[in-house]
């Protein structure tokens, strides 16, 4: 790094910066505070969410269960029900609020989610492809799903995720080749929610019932489908991707006042732009493809923390994964006590739980 | 030294706005940008900085085509006040440490800890260190602006408009603030001004763009009442009080002149 030419003319007085310099380091320690306090609020309610069910379980016997010494029945239903769903809802939590974040830096629009740049309804399209086209209404590829027919569900997966690659790879292509501004990629975005909404109405058109009804049920969203594989890989792709967020954290700061203020800075707005929307598409694309539509996640718990830490990025970021592992774990558990034994569907509850959180900061005008 | 050599751009070919326009920007001196709405002003600046890659000519830092510098490195060397800035919900003391970017490693280093703390010392913002700048009034936050861009420790530092929208007091303050950066440190600093009164109060330097060309550039001897009349189309006395110029319009109306100058895309000046 080139030798630097620090500005110490004109010092004030000493004791006045150190007396500033420790509030800043006071304010820090406050912020990593909420982080930890945060952290124990997510792990307490992943356990409680772990005890409830048809069968209640104590904390000692999830610990004995998670320990490898419970009976083989509990075993089987912490191990084979319980902490996969639970798993599931604090990884798709994480990643749907980082790509919720990164989004709206990047392309300066607090509107900015997965559902908003129509990668949701790409992926929701995908799914209807694979239920209504590739299924056939043959029994032989299709699985019972309570009652609901549907095709294969790896097929639905993949289907579901190359949807939501297309509405990425359109969104990336077109900016990048028009050199749209931010502005625009998010009209873009509605745009195509718009057409992949009026595609899968047209596939749901020419279907049958049981095909429709398959469809409609894979929008409400199931954390329970996602098995350990494919938990791996969606925690394997929020890793990296978290990675990435975190690794730009200064950059996002920057990107969010001006594109101006991070050129001058030496940050590659455009390049930043792009690789994020990348990793966040990814992120979200693979949540999606695997627990079905998940509203609202994504776009709220960056504006819960935003109006609770503000919008520093080194503490949005971890503050907004953990706020989306929260809600998502929360409303799982909704879903499941409300409506004895019925289970509800998760991305009706996500927006049940979060719309009301974020009217009431809305309106409180919280400011620290 | 950062300096532009024949510099031309135009965002439509049936347009040029930047036709043919050199300018080097000298360490120790403060150099205005003057000219009509739509002249070209912040394109020039856009050039210089790099955002924008000029259709002819060359931008140059230290005798390097700046596209070929490191960007670290140009931000080591160039800071820019942007005209648009928004608000995030940022304490001063991090809106400022972000100025110390092009110098992190991952996080801040002390050093930029106790360069963000002597900068806001040294402009009076101790008490609002931890405040969001998203509640500061226009003037507290354009001297948070500002900050970031002394913080950031460049040579050169160029600001596009910076007393846009400010009371008096407020537009005074910050130009001084330039002014003393210029002095004390030796940096070279130009900006895209619209009030003639504060760049002859602040600036050594004057540079008239019209028609996409330099129409005069020099000491203050070249803001004259013909040289504002045929920039500007406006009629003017020039006084002096207290050994400071001063513009004063007459009344009048502006002539076609100006009005030509002035395209219908708005403000590009």
């Amino acid at each position: 790094m080139e030798e630097e030419r620090l500005t110490t003319k004109d010092l004030p007085d000493v004791t006045a910066t150190q007396t500033m310099q420790g509030a800043y380091q006071g304010y820090i320690r406050h912020k990593l505070l909420v982080m930890v306090v945060l952290t124990v609020v997510v792990l307490t309610i992943a356990t409680w969410s772990i005890s409830i069910g048809s069968i209640s379980l104590s904390p000692v016997q999830i610990v004995t269960a998670l320990l490898g010494q419970a009976d083989a029945r509990t075993a089987s239903v912490v191990w084979n029900m319980r902490l996969p769903r639970i798993l599931t809802a604090i990884v798709a939590g994480i990643a749907l609020a980082l790509a919720g974040c990164a989004y709206q830096s990047t392309l300066r629009n607090p509107l900015a989610s997965a559902s908003t740049l129509g990668i949701s309804q790409g992926a929701a399209f995908g799914a209807s492809i694979a239920i209504i086209v590739l299924s056939g209404g043959g029994p032989s590829n299709t699985v019972a799903y309570e009652g609901v027919t549907t095709s294969d569900p790896v097929t639905t997966a993949i289907c579901a995720f190359g949807g939501a690659v297309l509405s990425t790879l359109i969104i990336l292509g077109l900016s990048r080749f028009r050199e749209m501004t931010p502005e625009s990629i998010v009209l873009l975005g509605v745009a195509l929610s718009a057409l992949f909404t009026a595609g899968t109405t047209l596939v749901q058109y020419f279907a049958d019932d049981s095909q429709v009804a398959a469809v409609v049920f894979w929008t409400f969203g199931d954390l329970s489908r996602v098995n350990y594989q494919q938990l791996a890989i969606m925690a394997s792709v929020t890793a990296i991707s978290a990675v990435f967020f975190f690794a730009n954290r200064w950059n996002y700061n920057a990107m969010e006042a001006s594109e101006g203020l991070a050129h001058g800075l030496g940050i590659p707005a455009n390049r930043l732009r792009l690789l994020s929307m990348l990793f966040a598409s990814a992120a979200a694309a693979t949540v999606i493809a695997f627990c079905g539509t998940i509203n609202f996640v994504g776009l709220v718990a960056p504006h819960i923390m935003r109006r609770l830490l503000g919008s520093d990025y080194r503490y949005l970021l971890p503050a907004s994964a953990l706020a989306g592992a929260g809600l998502l774990l929360v409303s799982d558990i909704l879903c499941h006590v409300i409506v004895q034994p019925l289970i509800l569907p998760i991305s009706a509850i996500t927006s049940l739980v979060g719309a009301p959180i974020f009217i009431h900061l809305l309106f409180k005008g919280v400011r620290r | 030294m950062l300096e532009a050599r024949s510099v031309a751009f135009s965002y439509r070919a049936d347009r040029p706005l930047l036709r043919d326009v050199s300018v080097a920007l000298k360490p120790g001196s403060f150099l205005a940008l003057l000219g009509v709405n739509g002249c070209g002003k912040s394109t020039l600046l856009q050039c210089l900085t790099n955002m924008i890659k000029p259709q002819a000519g060359e931008v140059l830092l230290d005798g390097v085509p700046i596209g070929q510098v490191d960007r670290h490195e140009r931000a080591r060397k160039v800071a820019m006040v942007a005209q648009h800035s928004h608000a995030n919900r940022l304490t001063v003391f991090d809106s400022v440490l972000l100025g110390r970017r092009p110098y992190m490693n991952g996080g801040p280093s002390k050093q930029d800890l106790d360069s963000v703390a002597n900068m806001l010392g040294r402009l009076g913002m101790e008490d609002k260190a931890l405040s969001y700048v998203d509640v500061l009034s226009g003037g507290e936050y354009q001297k948070v602006v500002l900050a970031r861009a002394f913080v950031q420790s460049a040579q050169t530092l160029l600001l596009d408009e910076p007393t846009n929208n400010l009371d008096p007091a407020n537009q005074q303050e910050i130009m001084r603030a330039v002014r003393e950066e210029v002095d004390t440190s030796g940096i070279a600093a130009g900006a895209v001004l619209h009030d003639i009164n504060l760049a002859l109060r602040y600036c050594d330097r004057f540079m008239f763009i019209a028609d996409g060309l330099v129409d005069a550039a020099g000491d203050a001897s070249v803001v004259t009442p013909e040289e504002i009349r045929r920039v500007y189309g406006m009629d003017v006395d020039i006084i002096e009080h207290k050994g400071v110029k001063a513009v004063i319009p007459l009344d009048g109306m502006r002539s076609s002149i100006a009005e030509k100058s002035t395209g219908p895309d708005g403000d590009r000046g």
